[in-house]
């Protein structure tokens, strides 16, 4: 605990925020209490709906119109933020507090210079007026590690990645040195690698400047990495606070010792790796994207995936890792060939189906199926899901009354009620949509499944049934898998043989232990380290629990 | 279904332009009853003022014809056109955008081409040229309109067909192995059906407005009294007899703007999340 003189930066008490009626809560935050002092990082951790936004969005008073805090005090350098007047609140904004949103693309004005951008935030509070803006303005862009800041000053922010951008942002964040820094899922929007950077220059940066940092996520490997002290939120309450080394190692809340259980900790297990047949082989795959092609205009060619070569046996799960841009995903859409392919060889069951065209493949497009990567987008909003999961049978020749039969009984298999046959996806939350997903999937008993980031838009706890489901169905069916994710972690967890891709080729290929704690090529080890919270071991509390 | 009545009521315009609408169409199917003669045939006598006489509450016009009567009739010719020629247009429209939107490259470019060279020409030009090449009947008037006004509804189409492909759950039905005629029937239309509605209730008033034109300027159907039509007839008596074509304009406008209301409401009705418009 801090010590006890010292008044602390920022004092949360009893924060109570209602939701409007007819919700499925009655508030959005309850009896909220923590504090936040000078110099140190708190992280709130929780699923999505758990509040953990509300509170930071309370104290810069960011809650949208129809949310109103019920009561309890925002103390924040022993005034009550919520006392406040609009005024009063918007010449505090940006200068004593400021705040760094998850999008850093929506976040930036795409019309205006980012140097105009930070220059901004100075000019609405008069500071450092005429040259010095300027050159406070270089300062900033050299202290958020960006290269070149006298170039960069100039630049729109579509030219700049998104580690480049969420480094402007901070700079904005950071243009008035407020005391309090808060900071929104400010890495989830990224890479692995780039969040390693961002998590680095945040923590350098509270260092150097002793501000107070209050870091939403819902990741605890980014709170392994990051935190002094966390919070943890559960359908706005607050079930638990304490150091990082009292709440990630020696958790007291049932719901805590449950959200650690469910983080995937990419330890992998030993497997049998026993010769089953080959389902599918796949030989040089090939797919480039040509834009920009019109007639006075050069085509600019992207290599997406190059010379790519693997294969799947029956019952085990093929991992495919990569960073957004590696080509993981358009392997995917190959497979299914919902994409042309460029060229190569997709032998499925010895079988040459890049060569066949659609119409020819179609019969045999059972055998192939997919698990896709939004739970929101995959099924259609105006069927039902016994419709969603009959159709493939259906159109494959099965009588509608066996299919429907069938159907209820995937639906239990998935872990579903049978009533849920004859509703609407949208009553369903993203996990058990996922399940429909599922279930679509496997109506037509096929010999491969491919699954596209297919839990990564899932909460941890959600996260840790589905791939468990997966395990189970892939056991008792003995389907052939590919399991396409960023999620090193998770890939390393449940796959018998992991590729990694960089760029459209695969850099590395072998089982998870061995990419995982002995990684060859140097992509692949920088891709490790930079997993956060690689310190950590959640698997000891599982132990111990 | 509550609901999306719930959501259309919370727009006051929109609800009066229903019950608006909803007497037009009452009036139009009421007609013969209400009048059992011709609205050509001369009944009185010519140039009655309105509210001077009670079996002509709106007036006469030059050759002694009931306006009301013709009002009635005229109501019925308006929704007629405007609703079949609408009907017409939508199903080519949707048929040609569904198909460029689904197939793509060169079948797009080619059915997207054929679309522009529609749109080039003049609307109401085109749909005078047609219907002077042919006679001058109410199948020429409703194929004019349609031709006229179909591009807009492909395009439409065509848009929401090239989003919703890459949906995830179009991309599922592809998987699942449906054939295409399938996928665009039963997975992309029904979720693209609420832009393709609420252009259609604009393009009814369109249509409308269209065929008044067409009649005002003496290509409406001669055996079909029309609003257009009656104001066509009064514009050489505007200033001895205002009522002639103040009657049947208010008409127009009252339809027009009652559909135009509907539409607006209707969109807001389908499209909840862009309900709070400014708020």
């Amino acid at each position: 605990m801090q010590a006890p003189d010292k008044l602390p930066l920022l004092s949360v008490r009893d924060l109570t925020i209602a939701l409007p009626a007819g919700g499925d809560r009655a508030h959005a935050v309850k009896d909220v209490s923590y504090d936040l002092h000078a110099g140190e990082i708190l992280c709130i951790v929780g699923e999505s709906g758990s509040g953990k936004s509300m509170s930071a969005n309370a104290i810069m008073g960011l809650l949208p119109p129809y949310l109103k805090p019920r009561g309890g005090q925002i103390l924040f350098q022993g005034k009550d933020l919520l006392a406040q007047g609009e005024q009063t609140l918007l010449s505090m904004r940006g200068k004593e507090m400021a705040m760094v949103f998850q999008e850093p693309l929506s976040a930036l004005n795409p019309v205006m210079t980012v140097g105009d951008q930070i220059a901004e935030v100075m000019r609405v509070h008069d500071a450092c007026p005429g040259e010095a803006r300027t050159r406070r303005v270089l300062e900033l862009l050299a202290f958020v590690g960006l290269p070149d800041p006298a170039t960069l000053i100039h630049s729109y922010p579509f030219r700049l990645s998104g580690g480049q951008r969420q480094r402007v942002v901070i700079a904005m964040a950071l243009a008035l040195e407020p005391a309090l820094l808060i900071a929104d899922e400010p890495t989830t929007a990224l890479d692995v690698t780039t969040q390693a950077q961002i998590l680095a220059l945040i923590k350098r940066i509270q260092a150097e400047k002793g501000m107070g940092v209050m870091f939403v996520t819902h990741d605890f490997g980014v709170v392994a990495e990051i935190a002094d002290r966390v919070a943890v939120m559960e359908k706005g309450v607050l079930v638990e606070v304490g150091t990082v080394q009292q709440v990630l190692n020696h958790p007291q809340h049932p719901y805590t010792r449950r959200l650690i259980g469910a983080v995937p900790h990419g330890r992998a297990k030993a497997r049998d790796q026993q010769a089953a047949e080959i389902v599918l082989d796949v030989r040089g795959l090939r797919k480039t994207y040509a834009s920009g092609g019109g007639l006075f205009s050069k085509k600019r060619v992207v290599n997406a995936v190059d010379g790519v070569s693997f294969s799947v046996r029956r019952g085990q799960t093929l991992g495919i890792v990569g960073e957004s841009g590696s080509g993981k995903s358009t392997i995917g859409k190959c497979l299914l060939k919902l994409t042309e392919i460029d060229g190569g060889e997709l032998l499925f069951d010895g079988q040459d189906i890049a060569r066949l065209s659609e119409r020819q493949f179609r019969p045999l497009r059972s055998d192939v199926q997919m698990i896709f990567q939004d739970p929101f987008a995959s099924l259609n909003p105006r069927h039902t899901v016994g419709r969603i999961i009959t159709d493939g049978p259906v159109a494959n020749g099965v009588p509608l009354a066996r299919a429907q039969a069938r159907g209820r009984e995937l639906l239990q298999l998935v872990g579903l009620e049978a009533s849920a046959f004859d509703r609407y996806p949208n009553q369903f939350s993203g996990g058990q949509r996922q399940r429909i997903g599922i279930a679509r999937a496997l109506a037509l008993e096929p010999k491969l499944l491919v699954a596209d980031e297919s839990v990564s838009a899932l909460d941890v706890s959600v996260q840790a049934q589905v791939l468990q489901l997966l395990s189970d169905l892939q056991k008792r069916l003995d389907i052939g898998l590919i399991f396409i994710t960023h999620d090193l972690r998770v890939a390393a967890q449940i796959c018998h043989h992991v590729i990694v891709m960089h760029k459209g080729k695969v850099v590395e290929s072998g089982p998870p232990g061995q990419i995982f704690d002995a990684p060859l090529h140097d992509y692949t080890q920088r891709l490790i380290a930079a997993i956060p919270g690689k310190e950590w071991d959640p698997t000891l509390i599982r132990a111990a629990a | 279904m509550k609901a999306f009545a719930q959501r259309y009521c919370r727009n006051y315009g929109a609800v009066i332009g229903l019950v608006v609408l909803l007497l037009v169409v009452a009036v139009a199917l009421l007609a013969p009853v209400l009048y059992e003669e011709s609205p050509w045939l001369m009944v009185g006598d010519p140039l009655v003022r309105p509210f001077a006489e009670a079996a002509f509450p709106f007036g006469t016009d030059m050759l002694g014809r009931d306006i009301t009567a013709g009002m009635l009739y005229g109501a019925r010719v308006s929704l007629l056109v405007g609703v079949i020629s609408t009907g017409v247009a939508l199903v080519f429209g949707i048929l040609i955008g569904s198909v460029a939107g689904y197939c793509g490259g060169r079948i797009d470019d080619a059915l997207m081409r054929f679309t522009e060279f529609f749109q080039t020409i003049p609307q109401l030009a085109m749909a005078v040229v047609i219907v002077a090449i042919f006679n001058p009947t109410i199948y020429s008037i409703v194929a004019a309109i349609s031709v006229v006004s179909w591009p807009p509804v492909a395009r439409l189409v065509r848009g929401e067909f090239l989003t919703l492909k890459q949906r995830e759950f179009v991309q599922a039905a592809v998987v699942i192995g449906q054939k295409p005629l399938r996928i665009i029937l039963t997975q992309i239309l029904p979720n693209a059906m609420s832009p393709i509605i609420v252009s259609a209730s604009f393009m009814v008033a369109t249509a409308i407005l269209t065929e008044s034109a067409l009649s005002f300027l003496g290509l409406g159907d001669r055996n079909m009294m029309s609003w257009g039509f009656m104001i066509g007839a009064a514009r050489t008596m505007i200033r001895e007899a205002w009522w002639m074509s103040v009657w049947p304009g208010v008409a127009i406008l009252l339809t027009v703007l009652s559909i135009n209301l509907i539409g607006e409401g209707l969109n807001d009705a389908m499209n909840p999340q862009l309900r709070r418009r400014g708020e």
